[in-house]
């Protein structure tokens, strides 16, 4: 008897538990804060010409949707661009410049750039704290032909700046890990 | 009563057989503690298979003795056995002291022989002393002493438990009688138990242990707490280890009161404290370990009834190695090339990003009675809570937030009725509720990996046991499992859409927009599972016994199977459920051979499990996000089959020397296409000299070496990635498993005696005395640093 008297108590209690936590409530939506949506790349030539804009935009973040990329046309030879690099976050109301954070822990964070098929190539134009790059800004001296290759942008997070390469901006001993790498197809006339 | 079951069970085995000789062999057994007498104790004469009984003063008397050497073993319940070497040449008196707190808490059974919680079940114990020497490390390490048993390491503290190839989720382990539900299904997640806090730990292989749940398709790891005898006496135990891999050590303090009446009260604490641990070349950096367990224990306990209160909570901080946490494709490559983390500072306490911060809380009350005629009734609430933090690394202001936010809260209600009447026929029925809430706060401000739910489970089995004749018994079992989850997850619109969810769940739909790019489902889903044991035991004679059992258990899908969806960082990938995936069912064969002599014993276990709709997760494309490409990896259901052996033997040379030898051997496919499965442990073979002479404060010794092949079949996950900074295509090797490993360990001990009531063991250990280099398969670390080099252990045990 006293068996089934204690089975009956604790069935209430279980009762009284669950009816304190079960709540039917929406859950609120994440918005994630830290991503970044957008890099724009923007090169401005130091004569004359147009400004050359590449954008890679990933809404869904790693959903399965591919970023979508666009180079605003094509470059000209033998110039000399000023570039700025650009970080945004998109899902953000109003949208967030992640560049900022970046800039701010600048001794922890690095852009590398890469060309290939010899468009041009790349200068830091800024540096951290500490005097090391930091790739926010750069310039970009186009061949003297006409070509075509690929620019890949590279965000690193705590790279090891003093490894060999890395302050010419050699990505090969950095280390670190990727927050952003985005690849565009570039053309120089 | 009890007793005098036992009594009477003795008196059968009693061989009758009287010789003629003279000699009397007469004595005391005595409580080490109190020095009380000891009543009902049995003492038994291995070579002649004779036996007595201790008086009401502890007394025991045997006659009609021939000279010669004889091996006798004094066993009481609640105490650890003791057998000694008599050489009788005339009339011996003798007094014995057993020791009643490093006991088995076995309720001495009508055979005189430990019940265990399947009779044609594999299941393998683990006894105090060997947990103890485990005391500053964790479950998955202690339970590897099973032959068949393996691990899922993330680094080194980060230890799941595989048996037979099966962990997380396929695995249930019980803790004091309470199914642990810390989101097991991660394989990242380590069961949170402080090891300290089992008085023993027994693994049962596969399903047939349906009263836990008939879900366990790998098995059961079941742990419990020391039984404590009835007697007025206050013990305690304090283990203290130091190590020189981590730089840190552990602390473990045991209190116990117990009185005759059976009331008890026992507290017990651990606290561990570990900085990086050090592969042999390098520092693993950001491997340190913190953490700290406490419980507590009180009830009575008679054999007519009792009760028992518990509430365990246990807090770990773990490191997990900084170099693992890594941003994409190419970043995984680098480190799987470099073959050298890619983060080496020097050694430090400081435990960062990435790491986990985990709490877990259970309480337990419980309490049974004992009908007259009949059997026993028994009723049990539980509850828990446990609360995972992980922490990314991350910048700005979210340095400090973490990435995961989980509280899973937990209550069980359950009663069994075990009729026991007729000793020959067994049946314990039970029934069991469960509530289960998880939320996944959103301050985070990171996608929840594993969504808000809500689960309800139901359960109830029959299981029973014949006994044909004493020497064969059949056991056989039935359960139904009714489980029903309701999640209110949020899905990328883009991936609900990619997944083919909008065709085929549309009535989950909550709301599509007003969330942006996300969109809130209400997935809910019910699972029917029917799960069934039948076995034999068949002893041979007094030394060949085989068991044999067949079980059928089903399994639904775990929430990260139904719902994941998004990156991982430690692994580079993109993991993705699915709400299609459902049940797994196992049919397993397993049989069992045991040769148990007075040098030797051979246990040989093997194994068949077929098992329709396993459910794996495996690569099926890349994605290119603004971070860069990631593989994903999706889960599917296939049809498999696992088989294998698992060999552990003993054998005595001499009196001062032992071998041992333990050794499993896997296989894992898929059915239609005979691929190997993922993760399947390599063959590996544990061979053990050990020497001991207690003459010399019961100095022992031993050298182990451990021997893990090379898992020469894995299904072939590897992928070509376009690398866009050199224009060129590189080999992404995530498949091929780590070379084969020789590891050489050694350990010594002596007892000394500080005081009547207490003795001081000291232990010495040497593991990976070369300081091999090694990667493990089963270890998710593997692509990016060794194993632990060679560490030094001192372990200093007080029993008081």
């Amino acid at each position: 008897m006293k068996a089934i008297k204690f089975l009956s108590m604790m069935a209430i209690a279980a009762l009284t538990f669950n009816s304190c936590s079960n709540d039917d409530d929406a859950p609120e939506p994440v918005n994630e804060e830290e991503v970044i949506t957008t890099v724009i790349v923007t090169l401005t030539p130091q004569g004359s010409g147009s400004t050359v804009t590449l954008t890679s935009q990933d809404l869904d973040g790693d959903g399965p949707n591919a970023p979508v990329v666009t180079v605003t046309g094509p470059l000209n030879n033998n110039s000399v661009y000023n570039g700025s690099v650009q970080f945004l976050n998109e899902l953000e109301n109003p949208v967030e410049d992640i560049t900022e954070e970046v800039a701010e822990e600048d001794d922890e964070h690095q852009v590398f750039f890469s060309v290939t098929g010899g468009v041009g190539t790349i200068t830091y134009t800024d540096s951290d704290a500490n005097g090391n790059p930091l790739g926010l800004a750069f310039t970009l001296s186009t061949s003297a032909t006409a070509t075509n290759g690929i620019m890949t942008v590279t965000l690193r997070h705590e790279p090891n700046k003093d490894a060999a390469g890395v302050s010419e901006g050699d990505i090969t001993n950095a280390g670190g890990e990727t927050d952003i790498e985005v690849s565009f197809n570039v053309v120089v006339n | 009563m009890k007793f005098f079951y036992w009594v009477i069970a003795l008196s059968f085995m009693f061989n009758g057989q009287a010789q003629n000789c003279d000699l009397v062999f007469s004595g005391k057994v005595l409580d080490f503690h109190d020095g009380k007498a000891i009543e009902a104790a049995t003492v038994y004469i291995k070579e002649l298979n004779r036996f007595t009984v201790t008086n009401r003063d502890g007394e025991f008397k045997i006659e009609k003795l021939c000279t010669g050497e004889y091996t006798v073993i004094f066993t009481h319940i609640g105490c650890e056995d003791k057998e000694i070497k008599i050489n009788l040449t005339s009339n011996l008196t003798q007094t014995v002291r057993l020791e009643h707190h490093i006991e088995d808490l076995i309720q001495v059974s009508l055979t005189g022989k430990a019940p265990k919680q399947t009779r044609s079940g594999q299941e393998t114990r683990i006894s105090t002393e060997t947990i103890e020497s485990y005391s500053s490390l964790s479950l998955g390490d202690v339970l590897k002493e099973v032959s068949g048993v393996t691990s899922l390491n993330t680094g080194n503290t980060i230890v799941k438990p595989v048996i037979n190839g099966m962990h997380s989720s396929r695995i249930i382990i019980m803790t004091n009688g309470v199914r642990l539900q810390d989101q097991e299904w991660g394989v990242e997640h380590a069961p949170n138990i402080d090891i300290n806090n089992a008085g023993i730990v027994s693994v049962i292989k596969g399903s047939a242990a349906l009263a836990f749940g008939g879900d366990a398709i790998g098995g059961v790891v079941n742990l419990k707490p020391v039984q404590f005898q009835r007697t007025d006496s206050i013990f305690g135990k304090t283990i203290l280890s130091g190590q020189t891999n981590g730089r840190g050590g552990s602390l473990h303090t045991a209190i116990t009161k117990t009185y005759q009446s059976g009331w008890y009260a026992s507290l017990n604490g651990t606290l561990k404290n570990y900085g990086d641990f050090e592969a042999p070349d390098y520092v693993l950096s950001n491997t340190g370990l913190k953490s700290g367990a406490i419980a507590f224990q009180t009830g009575y306990d008679t054999f007519e009834k009792g009760f028992d209160l518990s509430y365990n909570y246990i807090q770990n901080n773990i490191g997990i190695l900084r170099a693992s946490h890594i941003g994409n494709i190419n970043d995984l490559v680098n480190s799987i090339n470099s073959q050298q983390p890619s983060v080496i500072n020097s050694f430090t306490r400081d435990i960062d990003p990435p790491r986990q911060d985990v709490n877990h809380h259970l309480i337990k009350l419980s309490a049974f009675k004992r009908l007259k005629d009949f059997g026993k009734i028994m009723v049990q609430y539980d509850y828990q809570n446990n609360r995972r933090f992980e922490f990314d690394v991350r910048i700005g202001d979210n340095r400090n937030r973490p990435a995961v936010d989980l509280e899973l809260q937990t209550h069980s209600v359950m009663a069994q009725v075990r009729k026991d009447s007729n000793l020959d026929r067994i049946y314990t029925f039970g029934i069991l509720g469960r509530y289960q809430n998880n939320f996944a706060n959103p301050d985070t401000g990171v996608r929840r990996l594993i969504p808000d739910y809500d689960k309800f489970d139901f359960g109830a089995f029959l299981t029973s046991e014949w006994k044909i004749t004493n020497d064969f018994i059949v056991d056989a079992g039935f359960r139904y499992d009714f489980n029903r989850i309701d999640a209110q997850k949020f899905y990328r619109i883009s991936r609900w859409n990619d997944l083919g969810y909008n065709i085929d769940f549309p009535e989950f739909v909550v709301n599509d927009t007003d969330f942006g790019t996300q969109m809130l489902t209400n997935p809910v889903f019910n699972y029917h599972n029917i799960s069934a044991a039948i076995g034999l035991t068949y002893d041979i004679n007094n030394k060949n016994k085989v068991l044999t059992n067949v079980s059928m258990a089903m399994r639904p899908p775990n929430p990260a199977e139904l719902f994941s969806e998004g990156l991982h960082h430690s692994a580079a990938r993109i993991e993705i459920g699915d709400l299609r995936n459902d049940q797994e069912t196992s049919y397993r064969w397993s049989g069992t051979y045991n040769y148990q002599s007075y040098n030797t014993n051979v246990v040989v276990e093997a194994f068949y499990n077929y098992i329709n709709n396993y459910i794996v997760i495996e690569p099926t494309g890349t994605e290119q996000t603004i971070r860069g490409a990631f593989p994903v990896w999706q889960y599917r259901q296939t049809n498999a089959q696992l088989f294998g052996i698992d060999l552990s033997a003993t054998h005595k040379f001499s009196e001062r020397f032992s071998f041992s030898n333990k050794s499993s051997f896997i296989k894992g496919y898929e059915i239609n296409n005979d691929r190997p499965l993922i993760d399947i442990p390599a063959v590996r073979t544990i061979n053990s000299i050990e020497f001991n002479k207690a003459e010399w404060n019961n100095f022992n010794t031993a050298l182990t070496s451990e021997f893990v092949f090379r898992q020469n079949e894995f299904p072939d996950n590897n992928f070509e990635q376009f690398i866009a900074a050199e224009d060129t295509f590189v080999l992404v090797d995530v498949s091929t498993p780590p070379a084969a490993y020789h590891l050489l360990n050694w350990k010594a001990g002596v007892d000394f005696k500080i005081s009547k009531k207490s003795i001081l063991n000291a232990n010495l250990s040497v593991n990976n005395i070369l300081n091999t280099n090694y990667r493990d398969y089963l270890n998710r670390l593997r692509y990016f640093a060794d194993d632990l080099g060679r560490n030094v252990m001192l372990q200093l045990k007080v029993n008081y």
